[in-house]
């Protein structure tokens, strides 16, 4: 057996203390095997060791939920039996160094989380960022991610239904790739991943073992230098097809009463899967390696136990369904392998060509991995600056041109139509819109699902960027007529060594946290990925946010774009004119001081769950929240996917007309609506305390603000596709 | 009506094809690749997916499964046959449609609402469509560039096999209407019999307007009318 020593350690990562605790726990020197376990199960991505203390406070529970944080998803009720099943995931470094295979094993990855607790999955977000255009790698990076991404999920058949592609230069050394998968299942039939039972046989299903991935997680959890195109070979290969074939066998078996418990072989492969089981179950487990498949002969020990092949799932099963589950996994041509057993001594013992190569307490990996309080400087909300000389030369219609065609703000169809967003027939709305819906299959109810985070504003003020991220979300679901239930995070960051990057996940939280509790909006899943910064330039912090909410009734679905000429269009919320961190400042001026739009919880639940009342009351033809670029952008996006024109007249408005268009004021929503029903409208928006203003009409063809401009529809729309097809095709 | 949806590895429209079919009354019967046994149908359908992953080239691999000789062997009772997208794929791959179907000329991958002209409604998969009609159907796929030699491509024009054109709105068949670079836009053929049938679009992914459309029907309706004459 290999001998190890401190310089081994710290080549696996593993600081000085860690490894003194280390042998501590032993009570002897790790041989290299059980090194290079420690170093995959104590490093950050796997055990949170920096987040951990904090992630604590996040609200996890409330009637909605079934299953919190700890699982491989998060798991709420959606009334009559049915469950919703749901999780983030980043792959951020991999997919720099690789993107096709980094973005598609992310897909992949999410897809196991989902359908590992006994869900179909039945849609795929992401969220995706990259660095500026001119960046000579982003091209290169984003047609590899977005083809990674559709591979991925298009071949094994989960439609890709909505997700957010953005650009800023803090991307250019370290872009994310965030997946999300949302699944379905019934509530009486959920799969978790304890493990019980002495005895019980521990079984090994899917691809076989080979030498990719190894140490990835660990990769994972570093900063970047110059060379980090070197770890290329610690990138996963997926194959979606094979994911396919495992996920029709793994919902195959668990129709049947088989299975004890059941964990996919994610980050660190089967170290983390047999030692989570184990350790959740409080038992020990005993695997043979000679048992494990491989792809590749004579694979030592160490490179079987943190392989991360994709594809791969660990099952508990009954003892006396082997042959029962074998004959499932055969007819699929999927490897069907039992390596081992549960036992009672608390250790993960690994024994290998009749030696036992490794013996580690279970709970020194899992439970009492290290956790850190780091220390952490909070960030001050920056002061407003005199922006009159900078707005001073601003022409509202070349701005808008501009914004238009700028490639935050450009229509993203170049994006999503590589992704297949129709497969399984349930997708009734489209990339493009407020959130996604997806009919909850057979039913008339739908789920919503959207994802957002404005990392602008979060590095402007971390606390209330987060809260931001949050309530948009929470804005956009009920934009669709949904009411808002419950969000997974997934939480980018620097390197949280340094005090005011671990500031800036202390403050997110925080503001998450905030806003979760007070919209009742618990956080079920999640993810963290920190060390996100190349040569010590971090990325802004960026905690995006997936939020799940239930349509009880798909009649009540409601769309943005425009339906009928001669509506009125009302602004509902309070406009302040809030321009610092805007569209206009940030992307346009490049002006990036001062502070983020201020969250109001009180007016943000007030007004959304008024909207909500408009919209199952049947009142409204259209409703859009308004968000990056102001009232103006969303009008133009109501008028574009309407193929419809507005006449807007600011003539008794109490702002300036750049603030008021322009501004990113938050809480606020558009409403389209008939005549007949202003009156009842007005009268809820008032009953209920809440600020409205008519602003104009819909109307046939052009988008004109009287006596500031008036643009052809048409052209609006040729302007906004432009940017992705001439960026990639230069 | 029955019919017979083959399930290959790999394969992902086939729960949505049986799906449409039941909202048609069409009844399904889903049937493994492994069998060695058709059931009594008038139709087999090769629904869409990654059959095998598209590994060595799309479809090549299912073409070669056990139950494709069962196909043939339905096809030559001049029984139908229709295949959506990676079925048509499967049906060019096994010879019994010929042509190749080639990598989209963007090489991307496009899943988008597009329009196709009716050229053909003398067959029993249009028969219930006007001729020259659009169509509202989305395509999802990689390689849907379809390419055939000119003799050949001479004879698919003498015997109407050209059956879907893509276009645009208003019916117009040009190099825009055009999503994947598919010679002289063609988007679905017969055999010269008209009882094989592929086409690129999913009418499976358009039966119902909540989902954005349900141009999908006369297709379905066709069948459904073949069926009982």
């Amino acid at each position: 057996m290999e001998e190890t020593n401190l310089d081994i350690a710290v080549k696996h990562g593993i600081k000085k203390e860690e490894f003194k605790k280390i042998i501590k726990i032993m009570g002897r020197k790790p041989n290299l095997v059980e090194l290079g376990i420690f170093s995959a199960m104590w490093n950050e991505h796997c055990s949170y060791k920096s987040s951990r203390v904090w992630l604590k406070t996040l609200p996890t529970k409330n009637k909605n939920v079934i299953q919190g944080p700890g699982e491989n998803a998060g798991v709420v009720d959606f009334g009559n039996g049915d469950a919703v099943i749901f999780k983030i995931e980043s792959h951020n470094h991999p997919s720099f160094i690789e993107p096709y295979q980094g973005a598609a094993t992310g897909v992949g990855g999410i897809l196991r989380d989902v359908f590992t607790m006994g869900a179909r999955p039945v849609a795929n977000l992401n969220s995706i960022r990259f660095g500026s255009p001119k960046h000579p790698k982003t091209k290169y990076l984003l047609n590899g991610v977005v083809s990674g991404i559709g591979g991925y999920g298009n071949c094994i058949g989960v439609p890709t239904v909505g997700g957010e592609t953005e650009f800023d230069d803090c991307y250019n050394g370290n872009i994310l790739v965030n997946a999300m998968n949302v699944g379905i299942a019934k509530k009486n039939k959920i799969f978790y991943s304890v493990a019980s039972g002495i005895g019980n046989p521990v079984v090994y299903v899917g691809s076989k073992t080979g030498r990719d991935g190894i140490h990835g997680a660990t990769m994972a959890s570093t900063a970047f230098d110059l060379d980090s195109h070197e770890k290329k070979p610690t990138v996963q290969v997926g194959d979606p097809f094979t994911e396919k074939l495992l996920l029709e066998a793994c919902l195959e078996l668990m129709k049947s009463k088989c299975i004890i418990s059941i964990q996919d072989m994610g980050a660190a492969g089967l170290t983390s899967s047999s030692i989570e089981m184990a350790s959740k179950g409080n038992l020990g487990i005993r695997i043979n390696l000679n048992k494990v498949p491989c792809r590749e002969q004579n694979m030592s020990a160490y490179e079987i136990m943190l392989s991360e092949s994709q594809e791969r799932m660990l099952i508990i099963l009954k003892k006396g369904k082997e042959n029962f589950a074998k004959k499932i996994f055969d007819k699929w041509g999927l490897d069907f392998s039992i390596i081992g057993e549960l036992t009672y001594t608390k250790k993960l013992e690994i024994e290998y060509n009749n030696e036992i190569v490794g013996s580690i307490p279970i709970h020194a990996l899992g439970k009492n991995a290290p956790k850190y309080k780091r220390p952490w400087i909070s960030h001050k909300l920056p002061k407003k600056k005199d922006l009159k000389k900078i707005l001073k030369k601003i022409k509202i219609k070349d701005v808008l041109l501009k914004l238009l065609s700028h490639h935050n703000f450009s229509n993203k169809s170049w994006v999503w139509e590589q992704y297949d967003h129709m497969v399984m027939t349930d997708t009734v709305q489209a990339p493009g819109g407020n959130s996604a819906v997806v009919r909850y299959h057979k039913k008339n109810k739908g789920i919503a699902a959207t994802i957002d985070c404005t990392p602008k504003y979060c590095f402007a003020h971390p606390y209330t960027g987060s809260m931001q991220a949050v309530c948009e979300t929470w804005r956009n679901l009920i934009s669709v007529g949904a009411q808002p239930i419950a969000i997974t995070n997934c939480l980018n960051f620097g390197n949280p060594e340094r005090k005011e990057i671990m500031g800036q996940l202390v403050d997110s939280i925080r503001g998450i946290k905030d806003a979760c509790k007070f919209l009742n909006y618990p956080v079920v899943s999640g993810n963290v990925s920190l060390y996100n910064e190349t040569n010590g330039q971090s990325i802004y912090p960026t905690p995006t946010i997936g939020g799940i909410g239930l349509l009880k009734n798909l009649k009540s679905m409601i769309t943005f774009n425009f339906k009928e000429v001669d509506n009125h269009i009302m602004i509902v919320g309070d406009t302040k004119g809030h321009l610092h961190q805007s569209a206009l400042l940030y992307d346009i001026l490049e002006y990036k001081d001062g502070p983020p739009p201020e969250i109001n919880l009180k007016k943000e639940r007030k007004n959304g769950l008024c909207v909500q009342q408009l919209i199952q009351k049947n009142l409204l033809k259209s409703v859009h929240d308004i968000s990056h670029g102001g009232i103006i952008i969303s009008l133009a996006e109501m008028c574009m996917s309407g193929s419809m024109g507005c006449k807007i007249e600011l003539n008794n408005i109490y702002l300036n007309k750049i603030n008021y268009l322009f501004g990113e004021d938050q809480g606020r929503y558009i409403l389209e609506f008939n005549n007949k029903n202003k009156l009842k409208i007005i009268n809820i928006l008032k009953k209920n305390g809440i600020k409205f203003e008519i602003i104009g009409k819909t109307q046939k063809s052009n988008f004109e603000v009287q006596e500031v401009l008036k643009i052809p529809i048409t052209k609006l729309t040729k302007i906004n596709n432009n940017w992705f097809k001439k960026f990639t095709l230069n | 009506m029955k019919a017979a949806v083959i399930v290959f590895p790999g394969s992902n429209c086939d729960r949505d094809i049986k799906i449409a079919l039941k909202r048609f009354n069409i009844k399904p019967i889903m049937v493994w690749h492994n069998d060695t046994f058709l059931p009594k149908v008038d139709l087999v359908i090769l629904p869409g997916g990654f059959s095998y992953g598209d590994y060595l080239r799309c479809g090549s691999i299912a073409s070669k499964s056990k139950i494709m000789s069962e196909v043939i062997k339905h096809t030559k009772k001049n029984k139908l046959v229709l295949g959506i997208c990676n079925g048509f794929q499967i049906l060019v791959e096994s010879g019994l449609l010929p042509g190749v179907l080639m990598r989209n000329h963007n090489l991307k991958f496009i899943c988008k609402n597009i329009y196709v002209k009716v050229i053909n409604n003398k067959t029993p998969f249009t028969s219930k469509i006007k001729k020259n009609e659009v169509l509202k159907i989305p395509i999802a796929h990689n390689e849907g560039n379809y390419f055939i030699d000119k003799k050949n491509l001479k004879k698919l024009k003498t015997n109407n096999q050209i059956i879907l054109q893509y276009c645009n709105e208003k019916g117009l068949v040009n190099k825009e209407s055009n999503p994947n670079g598919s010679l002289i836009n063609i988007a679905g053929i017969t055999n010269t019999t008209f009882n094989v049938f592929g086409l690129m679009p999913h009418p499976e992914r358009a039966y119902d307007s909540l989902l954005g459309g349900d141009n999908g029907k006369y297709i379905f309706n066709s069948l459904l009318n073949y069926g009982r004459n």
